[in-house]
């Protein structure tokens, strides 16, 4: 009945495209940047460093997605990541377990950390920001209390399952791959997936619609931490070792890749490759960075500016999504 | 249309009460399979609460509901569903940022090996909007569909749960004329099929021409109901009012003054406005009346700078307002909202900090400007007993513990510090019982008789007859007319309301 929408160039629809595709306009504007500047970046070796680095946030990026679709926030992941490595870490020296082994046991813890959020979130009603916040600390307490804040060093077939290949790509770059592969699978293609976005997009009405809110608010949790759990064991089988602050802020990180992909903080918008995008984002400007010799010290400020773009672009997309709702009381002309 | 002999839903002795305040009392009435009821009232007469009790959003407080034969007693929105009744609200439920094949079964896809079985869905999805006619994908994320076309996905969901009655909750007020001809098109089309509709509208034409049966709600009680056809709009609204008013209101004590202190001038905004035009004189109480979606609250919060507004202009006392709120309340203005739980009150807060929200800033003393503790006490303990704020211990005892009515008082008393000339009051009443309403309205007219101006917006009619000097009344972001007091009529008021023409 309406006609069919056909774009038009104007300058409001080409800031309508740019704020929906912030992300890629940021990444092609940042990649010819550093291009420029060092062009040895953009070398096959150097992209293919840049993936493989990004696997550790991108990995617990796609967790955090799923949470930030309901319109949650998980704050606890830097924890996980660290607390799951270290469980692990602590089963296979005890009972001589391989690293297939650990990892499954990290996922398992994670879940567990994941159920303890929910348990808080779904059955008390605390709001997510205030239990994923304690958990934070109460996770990190816990991995201090068994290691006695010391550092604890992995078997060296750890290492090596770390620094392995298949196929010819590094084994990290496998798993980020395959999370985000079950990630994009779970949001796009089950009932669960669908009924994460209609949460994010109206509680109340997801709720008239006879969606069970509770346990898709739950398993998005244990996604979470489930993911970051993975996360933590992947780079650590990277390093051999685990340090007490090993993942310490890294929460940050995790948030801004997400954001940076396109999901909203609002809920309801967000995708599992755009969590991928968002973590390969940041890690291209950090590598970036290296790459030129800009000063050291300068760096966590370039952090600290790359979160502030993800919240200013997620809060200029709101802005749109609110203007588009907003309630009429006679049909616009 | 094949209305059949057959009831499908009835209500016996169907009674909901809040806090013992009747919502809907001992509402006994048949509907019957496959006909067009149309059910009307004013606001406030039990259509919303009625249709919550149906939809399993609220437990009747007594009385019961059968469906065909059967007692129902829903107890979630999904009971309703399964039963086979959808809702088509006014406020759509649908999630925008999802397909309309993705709406339609968001509470159970089918699957496939464990996903989703997306041609399944787009199929029969196509099938349902083919019937419908409507012409759009199934893939189509729903917020990038019109009003009208997104109803008829909500229609579409109705037909994909098997519903065997719909209703339909003001429906077309967001809709083109053009929009709302399809609509009553496929009403037509589902009462074909043998489907029961239940149509409530504020456009009394509509309900006339396109229903079988009708019924009258106010007060919570049905007064009326017959066939469509021995049902003209003149008996609708005589149904629709009659109460009786004495002793309710306070006697007005002043005239209003010559000067006009607020004037509207051809305010549009799309979607919200069009051409509003209304004047506010010294010491003068203008009710501005209309049903839900009139445009009254918009209008009120164009006022106060809380909205665009694309053309036309505002003054007060001359001067043309602009910028936030902000600049309105320094210009003279107050405006007391509908929500006072929400916008107007920190509950937890004290009387005290409430009352000196809006005026703290003239207590700062010194180049620090360190809150005058003392005199802001004295001020507010003066404001309470000026306008009788029944509470102990202004400085801590908690607004939340007020009742309605005191907390209302605190919302108007927190204004007077800044000496505003004009006071908006949305709905002041709302909520609060018949004793505390008299005090509110006795406040307002001690308000007007200090020379102020008042704008008055309720959607209770009886109260702007007891209360006002003037009535504005709007209909669909329309001003439809005013009335001065000597010539008050409800019927009048109400045709205007409905945009009925005077019979």
């Amino acid at each position: 009945m309406t006609p069919k929408i056909t774009p038009k160039l104007t300058p409001q629809s080409a800031l309508d495209f740019t704020v929906r595709n912030a992300t890629y306009v940021i990444f092609g504007c940042v990649l010819l940047y550093f291009g420029l500047q060092a062009p040895v970046f953009l070398g096959p070796e150097s992209l293919g460093n840049i993936i493989k680095q990004s696997s550790f946030i991108g990995i617990a990026a796609v967790g955090m997605t799923f949470v930030l679709l309901t319109g949650g926030i998980d704050l606890s992941v830097g924890s996980a990541m660290y607390l799951g490595s270290l469980i692990a870490g602590i089963a296979m020296k005890a009972f001589g377990l391989g690293v297939a082994e650990g990892l499954a046991i990290a996922v398992l813890a994670g879940i567990a950390m994941g159920a303890f959020n929910a348990f808080f979130i779904v059955a008390l009603r605390v709001i997510p920001f205030i239990v994923t916040l304690a958990t934070l600390f109460l996770f990190r307490g816990m991995g201090v209390w068994l290691t006695s804040s010391q550092q604890f060093d992995f078997d060296e077939n750890m290492r090596s399952f770390g620094l392995s290949h298949v196929l010819g790509i590094p084994t990290p770059i496998w798993f980020l791959a395959g999370t985000a592969l079950i990630g994009y699978v779970l949001m796009a293609h089950t009932t669960f997936g669908k009924q994460v976005y209609a949460l994010g997009n109206d509680r109340d009405a997801a709720h008239k619609a006879g969606v069970n809110t509770a346990s898709v608010e739950a398993r998005v949790y244990i996604l979470s931490s489930a993911c970051a759990a993975l996360s933590g064991f992947v780079l650590i089988a990277q390093i051999g070792r685990l340090d007490t602050g090993f993942g310490e802020g890294r929460e940050f990180d995790v948030i801004a890749a997400a954001v940076l992909g396109g999901a909203s903080l609002f809920g309801g918008v967000g995708t599992a490759l755009g969590a991928v995008i968002g973590a390969t984002l940041i890690q291209t400007v950090k590598l970036g960075l290296v790459f030129t010799g800009v000063n050291l010290y300068l760096q966590p400020m370039m952090q600290g500016l790359i979160i502030f773009i993800a919240v200013l672009m997620d809060g200029a997309r709101q802005h749109r999504v609110q203007l588009d709702r907003k309630r009429t009381i006679r049909p616009v002309p | 249309m094949t209305a059949g002999l057959n009831t499908i839903l009835s209500f016996e002795g169907l009674s909901k009460s809040w806090f013992g305040v009747p919502a809907v009392e001992g509402l006994t009435l048949d509907v019957r399979e496959g006909s067009v009821l149309g059910l009307i009232g004013q606001n406030g007469a039990g259509k919303s609460t009625l249709m919550n009790m149906i939809g399993g959003v609220v437990a009747p407080t007594s009385g019961r509901m059968l469906w065909r034969g059967a007692l129902y007693q829903p107890r979630t929105a999904a009971d309703a569903t399964k039963t086979g009744i959808a809702f088509i609200h006014q406020e759509l439920n649908l999630f925008t940022n999802l397909s309309v094949a993705e709406n339609l079964y968001i509470d159970g896809f089918p699957r496939r090996f464990g996903l989703i079985d997306q041609k399944a869905i787009q199929t029969r999805t196509q099938s349902i909007l083919k019937r419908l006619d409507l012409d759009v994908s199934p893939k189509t994320i729903v917020g990038q569909l019109s009003p009208g076309e997104r109803q008829l996905v909500e229609i579409a969901k109705a037909l994909h749960n098997e519903a065997s009655l719909i209703i339909l909750d003001e429906p077309t007020t967001s809709l083109t004329p053009r929009e709302t001809t399809r609509l009553f098109e496929t009403m037509g089309l589902l009462s074909a099929e043998g489907r029961t509709l239940i149509y409530i509208s504020h456009i009394l034409g509509d309900v006339a021409e396109h229903c079988d049966d009708i019924a009258v709600l106010r007060d919570g009680r049905l007064v009326d109901s017959g066939p469509a056809a021995e049902f003209p709009i003149p008996r609708m609204i005589r149904s629709m009012i009659g109460r009786d008013l004495s002793g309710m209101y306070p006697p007005r004590s002043n005239q209003p003054l010559g000067d006009t202190l607020l004037r509207v001038d051809r305010v549009s905004q799309p979607g919200v406005l069009h051409n509003v035009s209304l004047t506010v004189n010294d010491g003068e109480i203008v009710g501005l009346f209309g049903l839900m979606g009139s445009g009254r609250s918009e209008l009120a919060r164009i006022l106060f700078g809380l909205d665009p507004v694309q053309s036309g202009s505002l003054e007060l006392r001359g001067v043309i307002l602009s910028g936030g709120p902000r600049e309105r309340i320094a210009a003279g203005l107050a405006f007391v909202t509908e929500n006072r739980r929400e916008e107007g009150l920190m509950l937890e807060a004290s009387i005290s900090e409430n009352l000196s929200l809006v005026g703290i800033s003239s207590f700062g003393r010194g180049p620090l400007a360190l809150v005058d503790k003392p005199s802001l006490a004295q001020y507010c303990e003066k404001t309470k007993q000026d306008i009788a704020i029944k509470a102990g211990n202004i400085l801590v005892q908690p607004v939340k513990a007020l009742s309605g009515g005191n907390q209302q008082k605190v919302v108007i008393g927190k204004w007077l510090l800044k000496e505003p000339k004009l006071f908006i009051l949305d709905e002041p009443t709302r909520g609060v019982d018949v004793g505390a309403k008299f005090e509110i309205y006795s406040l307002a007219d001690q308000i007007a008789a200090a020379g102020n101006g008042i704008l008055f917006i309720s959607s209770e009619l009886d109260e702007l007859i007891g209360m006002a000097d003037r009535i504005v009344v709007m209909s669909r972001g329309e001003v439809m007319g005013e009335i001065s007091r000597p010539e008050f009529n409800s019927e009048r008021i109400l045709q205007m309301a409905f945009r009925e023409a005077a019979a």
